[in-house]
């Protein structure tokens, strides 16, 4: 029998375990551990104008998800306007629409953005160069001088594109410059001139974000694009290259940030607030775009998201059950009764759970034993059991109550009929195989769902196992891989110790 | 305290996992399972296959009868009460002779009709059987073991197991109920397992509670003298067993019977592993062996043969001698 197929299985589960966990941590900037903060903008833009009392319509840019940034919430407040977004190949737009507008309006469209240094420069098409310019004299031999001599001093668009900020800016500008900087303002003049030289180039519009500044206005910036499709942003009175960290590009299509149709006097400002958020928190509002590959827990309701935080767990449980049965030889009492305690430990508290767990055993046995005199048939104990389990659960509440021990309440999260199968169990193991056995078998569960609990706790595999369920898969290769392991359990060692000293 | 896993391996020691994957997984057939877990289906099957078993007084299937065991076991000196389906041992009474007064088992303790009818109701609803599903009470009668054998034992019957491989018997041993057992021949109860030479019936090693052990605990009698009686016979019960079942890998436990000789008590699919322990030996070593035989070999050569290859000096004459 061929072992080549378990093994090609496990190493498929690993492979798209990992895979889809490492696309989830990579795409989607979900963190390894739970304590993460993730920085999070939320910047609002005002839209201001006075209506010339008739129906008006407001165009305004709206960002998307770009390289350092990506786009969480959005929320727009615009009594009495239509709204619709619009996206196409100039990007998005949000269009607010109303029949009736009289005197001074005011639009909001407020956005929560997560800095994620790792998300991905969107592709952007190069815009074909406007070679159409034409210059009146003496402007023609000025730009082209210009462009001639930035050429000299370069040797690609991006180098070319700094030198030719450089002439218009502080101790390099000479005539030329200043004389063409009368006909246009500095941004539009040098696209111009990039696009006279044949370099594809256009204004675009980005907000410099500042923690805790109102009445912002969007700075314009040039892209730059070489012969490879590249680009690159480049400041228009510096010449440096590059984009700032704090720089939000918020209007990319080459199209003015805000157009109003009945109205005059419009501006757009913008104010910014930085807040720091659970890196949890930040994953949960990335709802937009969950597709298969990333399928995530996330998209359900809430509350069937904390039922399934749960259920996540249980392949941990049963793991830790493999683990100590497989490898350490472990005995427990009902294979997988110790994962279900150590689910009820979590609802109580490791303590509390202990406690209660010990005494309502303990008191079980003990009116089991009277049970066992009685004769009866096993369905009809084991009922009966039930109900004494519930009994003693329900007295121990109210008697933990009364002493204003509210964490004894939580007693009632133990699973009675599992506690009532243990209680018989161990009641016949008790008279069968004396009370050493109970005290190991009895000892093996509460170890290994203390174990249990503890794996099932700790922050950061909570986190793990609800934010990646690739793990689920990746459990499973463990599981299948050391239900395979055929060599000697840890407490083996022990036991045949003495045929080794001869 | 620990041995280290290089230390058991080149003792050829087989552990919990290897033999659960190994063997028992590989060699035997799940559906084959209920022939073996069904003590009555046993025992109907050794029937057909002329393997002698303890007489069948009688069987118990549903509460309305449990009324009727007093009078099943009328006129049977000894008895013994087991259910069909249990397992380790569980639920098995034992009654030695049975008076006007009641019942007495081997520790002379007594019982009445009560008890006994409690204990078969017991066993119907499924209390000592796997997964506890319902079960049925199977009444046989007590076998007068073997005189031969008395003294090393206190109270109960010892019992021989011999794991079969492939219908070859690999590796044998004797257990000795003792009063720290309460009777019974279970080891991690406190019964002496003493390993059997497979060759020739004598005792190889003595141990109780994994430990090595001269003499027998309460008669004080002295383990190396022992013989197990009509040992060729116990051994081709065993191998034969393999064709009976179609397991591989199989525990069968045997007793001697004064006037019918060896008998077989019942089979495991699980067998334990302290029978390494008893020999002082792996089982790897022989289980690979025999792996590497053919098929279709019949009974005695297979005995034949692992007399042959399993033979072993007792180390018990070796302590003997020396003393």
């Amino acid at each position: 029998m061929s072992r080549v197929p378990f093994y090609l299985l496990v190493g498929v589960l690993l492979v798209a375990g990992i895979a889809v966990t490492v696309y989830r941590h990579v795409a989607f900037e979900v963190p390894w551990v739970p304590g993460e903060q993730r920085q999070v903008w939320e910047v609002e833009a005002q839209v201001n104008f006075i209506a010339e009392d008739g129906s008006a319509k407001v165009n305004l840019a709206l960002p998307t998800n770009q390289e350092g940034f990506r786009i969480l919430t959005e929320n727009t407040g615009s009594s009495g306007f239509g709204l619709s977004f619009l996206d196409d190949d100039k990007g998005r737009r949000a269009q607010w629409a109303t029949r009736e507008a009289r005197g001074s309006q005011q639009l909001y469209y407020s956005v929560q953005l997560l800095v994620a240094p790792n998300a991905p420069r969107p592709r952007v098409e190069a815009p074909p160069p406007d070679q159409d310019v034409s210059w009146a004299r003496p402007y023609d031999t000025a730009a082209q001088e210009v462009i001639d001599q930035a050429y000299r001093r370069s040797s690609d668009a991006f180098t070319f594109s700094r030198e030719l900020v450089r002439a218009f800016s502080g101790d390099r500008q000479d005539e030329n410059a200043r004389l063409l900087l009368t006909q246009f303002d500095r941004p539009t003049l040098l696209v111009k001139l990039l696009n006279q030289a044949g370099v594809s180039a256009r204004k675009v519009h980005g907000l410099l974000l500042e923690d805790g500044r109102r009445r912002q206005s969007l700075t314009t910036w040039i892209q730059v694009f070489n012969a490879d499709g590249d680009w690159v942003i480049i400041n228009p009175t510096s010449g440096e290259q590059g984009r700032p960290d704090n720089l939000l590009l918020w209007e990319t299509g080459d199209q003015a940030a805000l157009e109003v149709q009945g109205g005059r006097d419009s501006k757009v400002t913008f104010s910014m607030l930085q807040h720091n958020e659970p890196a949890s928190v930040a994953v949960r509002n990335q709802l937009a775009n969950d597709t298969l590959l990333n399928f995530s827990i996330h998209s359900l309701p809430l509350e069937e998201q904390s039922l399934f935080r749960t259920i996540l767990l249980i392949p941990i449980g049963a793991l830790v059950v493999v683990l100590l049965r497989v490898l350490i030889g472990i005995k427990t009492s009902g294979t997988f009764m110790p994962v279900l305690i150590a689910l009820a430990f979590i609802q109580t508290t490791l303590f509390t759970g202990l406690v209660g767990f010990l005494l309502v055993v303990a008191v079980g046995l003990v009116i089991r034993s009277y049970l066992s005199h009685l004769n009866l048939l096993l369905v009809a104990r084991v009922s009966a059991v039930i109900i004494t389990v519930i009994a003693i659960i329900s007295i121990f509440s109210v008697m933990a109550y009364r002493m204003g021990l509210n964490a004894g309440l939580t007693i009632t999260f133990f699973p009675m009929i599992i506690l009532s199968w243990t209680i018989e169990r161990m009641s016949i193991l008790w008279e069968e195989e004396g009370p050493k056995e109970v005290l190991i078998q009895g000892g093996g569960s509460l170890l290994t769902a203390v174990l249990a609990y503890l794996a099932m706790n700790n922050p950061w595999i909570r986190h793990i196992t609800f934010n990646f369920l690739g793990v689920q898969l990746i459990l499973m290769a463990f599981i299948l891989l050391l239900g395979n392991y055929t060599g000697y359990r840890l407490l083996e060692l022990r036991r045949f110790k003495p045929i080794t000293e001869d | 305290m620990w041995a280290t896993p290089s230390q058991l391996r080149t003792k050829g020691i087989i552990g919990m996992n290897r033999r659960n994957i190994r063997y028992i997984g590989r060699y035997n057939d799940r559906r084959l399972y209920p022939l073996v877990d069904d003590k009555l289906q046993t025992k109907l099957l050794a029937k057909r296959f002329g393997v002698t078993t303890p007489d069948l007084i009688g069987t118990i299937s549903n509460q309305f009868s449990v009324k009727h065991v007093a009078k099943m076991v009328e006129g049977h000196l000894g008895f013994v009460i087991k259910p069909a389906k249990g397992s380790g041992g569980k639920g098995i009474l034992v009654v030695e002779h049975q008076d006007a007064e009641g019942y007495i088992k081997p520790s002379g303790h007594r019982l009445h009709r009560e008890d006994l009818e409690r204990h078969v109701s017991n066993i119907l609803s499924g209390l000592y059987s796997l997964g506890g599903s319902p079960d049925v009470a199977v009444v046989e009668a007590l076998i007068a073991f073997d005189e031969s054998l008395a003294e090393y034992t206190y109270e109960g019957v010892p019992d021989i197991r011999v794991i079969v491989f492939k219908g070859y018997p690999v590796m044998a041993m004797m257990r000795l109920s003792t009063a720290a057992s309460d009777g019974k021949a279970n080891l991690h109860q406190g019964a002496v397992g003493v390993g059997i030479d497979i060759a020739s019936g004598t005792a190889v090693r003595g141990v109780q509670f994994d430990r090595t052990r001269l003499d027998h605990p309460d008669t004080g009698h002295e383990l190396a003298s022992l013989r197990v009686p009509h040992w060729d016979t116990l051994l081709n019960l065993a191998a034969s067993c393999y064709e009976m079942t179609g397991l591989g890998y199989l525990g069968t436990d045997m007793v001697l019977d004064k006037v019918h000789g060896p008998m077989l008590l019942e089979l495991n699919a699980r067998p334990g592993l302290a029978i390494q322990m008893a020999n002082g030996e792996g089982l790897r070593s022989r289980l690979d062996l025999v792996e590497r035989q053919p098929e279709g070999v019949d009974a005695d050569a297979r005995v034949a043969f692992s007399q042959l290859h399993f033979a072993r000096r007792g180390e018990l004459h070796e302590a003997a001698l020396a003393s």
